[in-house]
């Protein structure tokens, strides 16, 4: 067991440090940054109560490059490492391709929770020095909630890099589903009551199957400064986070221990 | 330990016909067997099935039907390539890692205690001669430099079976004569190499044994001298007559 771990942890170092020195996972990270920066610390028509919009554009702007990193990065991580034959020197090592997929998985989760503590940091310093406040609870929650929802969504991504040959149509079918979910994920229950069967039926699998990724989004709780969630509670959240990963991420090393490389 | 590292029995395999194409028959009812310490030259024109077989060996692909071993294992169980080195024919490596960082990473894939480790990368690097470029990430290498550090990372933990895939491809003299002296070295350390290669003068010279795949088929085994010997010539004019090649004047 240990063996393995080390194996995983020992990819998922080379996933990260790739990410590291490509220019773009920069580029996107400095440009967050700096428009969380420059927006956190406009004052906008002298109007003290513009506040809580301005917490709303810069936590919008982190959720939106965020999803981008992650996707992005992990959308590429697998057939990469095919196209570029990386893949055979790395497979003739004592290394299952179940390992590879996981360890760069969470090497694109550790490096997304890097820009995600990156980013909050900025977000937590502007909030106080406006508000003279800070809910450390509430933001705390609001991370975890929000690596967690990464998670699911860079293994679907994984899930995807493993079935779609393109990165970019993976990308393009990532990014629309959980949008779509986003959006519509909690309305589809009222849909499914408005139809006839057996649309119904299926609109309501659809409802209960997929990952209601909606649910981790904790910001407005944050921009109105609600109190912290009862941490039990805050556990089962993170537990269905975790199911949903740990099921797209056994999909995916068994399609990936099926798929033909040459 | 059985007497044979690489047992091929019996090999087929097929790749699934393209747009209702019937299937492709890469490599047809091969066996083949591999000695602890010989130099095995696998040798075949373009298509014969050599990187094919050398793909069932390292567990890439699966076999339509038959066996393969090595040291007694499956060859698709992960575990049987604890104890192999394997060189790409092409420099199939991270170019954002530098070299060090590289046999580092490979290194702790095969579980190699940290300090072990760091005297192997030291002793690899300064084998293949790469110590003074230690640190430079691998995208800045030249060709021979980048096929040198695939040889370093085939050797990282001290493989009793070393499979080279075209090993001196795209080298230059100097390059080629190193990896044959590397060849020769490890011969005389006891360990086993397997390797194809299209540079039939080297092959030759280090091969112990060899054998000739021409269509996927078995041709011919045995011997370097032996088949010398038998054809009265030299082992290019071998090759050349064991897969029926007719020389057209010009």
């Amino acid at each position: 067991m240990r063996a393995h771990l080390d194996k995983i942890l020992a990819l998922s170092g080379v996933a990260i440090r790739e990410m590291y020195r490509r220019k773009d996972f920069y580029v996107v990270l400095i440009l967050t940054v700096i428009l969380t920066l420059a927006l956190g610390s406009m004052n906008f028509f002298n109007e003290p109560g513009i506040t809580g919009y301005v917490k709303e554009i810069c936590l919008l702007l982190i959720w939106v490059f965020l999803l981008i990193i992650a996707i992005t990065a992990s959308a590429r991580q697998i057939p990469s490492e095919i196209e570029s034959a990386t893949i055979f020197p790395l497979l003739a090592k004592p290394v299952t391709r179940s390992e590879v997929l996981l360890g760069k998985a969470l090497g694109c989760w550790l490096a997304t929770g890097i820009a995600l503590v990156v980013f909050y940091t900025i977000f937590a310093i502007l909030t106080a020095s406006r508000e003279h406040t800070l809910p450390v609870g509430l933001l705390i929650q609001t991370v975890l909630a929000h690596w967690t929802m990464l998670a699911i969504v860079i293994s679907m991504t994984f899930l995807g890099s493993v079935i779609f040959a393109a990165p970019s149509s993976n990308t393009t079918i990532c990014l629309t589903v959980i949008i779509g979910i986003m959006l519509l994920g909690r309305h589809l229950h009222k849909i499914a009551l408005g139809l006839s069967e057996p649309t119904r039926t299926i609109v309501e699998i659809i409802y209960f199957s997929i990952p209601h990724v909606e649910i981790f989004d904790l910001r407005d709780l944050l921009i109105h400064n609600y109190p912290a969630a009862p941490w039990d509670k805050f556990g089962i959240l993170l537990v269905y986070g975790f199911f949903y990963s740990v099921i797209f991420l056994i999909l995916g090393c068994l399609a990936f221990n099926r798929k033909r490389l040459r | 330990m059985p007497d044979a590292v690489i047992k091929i029995d019996n090999l087929r395999v097929e790749y699934k016909g393209i747009g209702g194409n019937a299937p492709k028959v890469a490599v047809k009812n091969l066996s083949l067997e591999v000695k602890q310490g010989e130099v095995f030259g696998f040798l075949g024109p373009n298509g014969a099935g050599k990187t094919t077989t050398i793909n069932v060996l390292l567990g890439f692909i699966e076999p339509t039907s038959g066996s393969a071993t090595i040291f007694g294992v499956d060859t698709r169980e992960p575990i049987a390539r604890n104890r192999i080195g394997y060189l790409p024919e092409l420099t199939y490596y991270y170019k954002f890692l530098t070299a060090e960082e590289l046999l580092r990473f490979y290194a702790r894939l095969f579980q190699i205690p940290k300090d072990v480790a760091e005297k192997r990368i030291n002793a690899a690097l300064k084998l293949v001669e790469l110590d003074h470029a230690r640190s430079r990430q691998i995208k800045t290498y030249s060709k021979g430099m980048q096929q040198r550090i695939g040889l370093a990372q085939a050797i990282i933990n001290d493989p009793d079976l070393l499979i080279l895939d075209e090993p001196t491809s795209g080298l230059d003299p100097i390059g080629k004569m190193k990896v044959r002296q590397i060849i020769q070295r490890l011969k005389s350390e006891g360990k086993t190499v397997f390797f194809s290669s299209h540079e039939l003068g080297e092959v030759e010279t280090v091969s112990d044994r060899v054998a000739i795949l021409h269509e996927g088929k078995l041709k011919e085994e045995g011997k370097v001298q032996e088949l010398l010997n038998k054809y009265n010539c030299n082992l290019e004019q071998v090759f050349l007559k064991v897969i029926g090649y007719e020389e057209i004047p010009v």
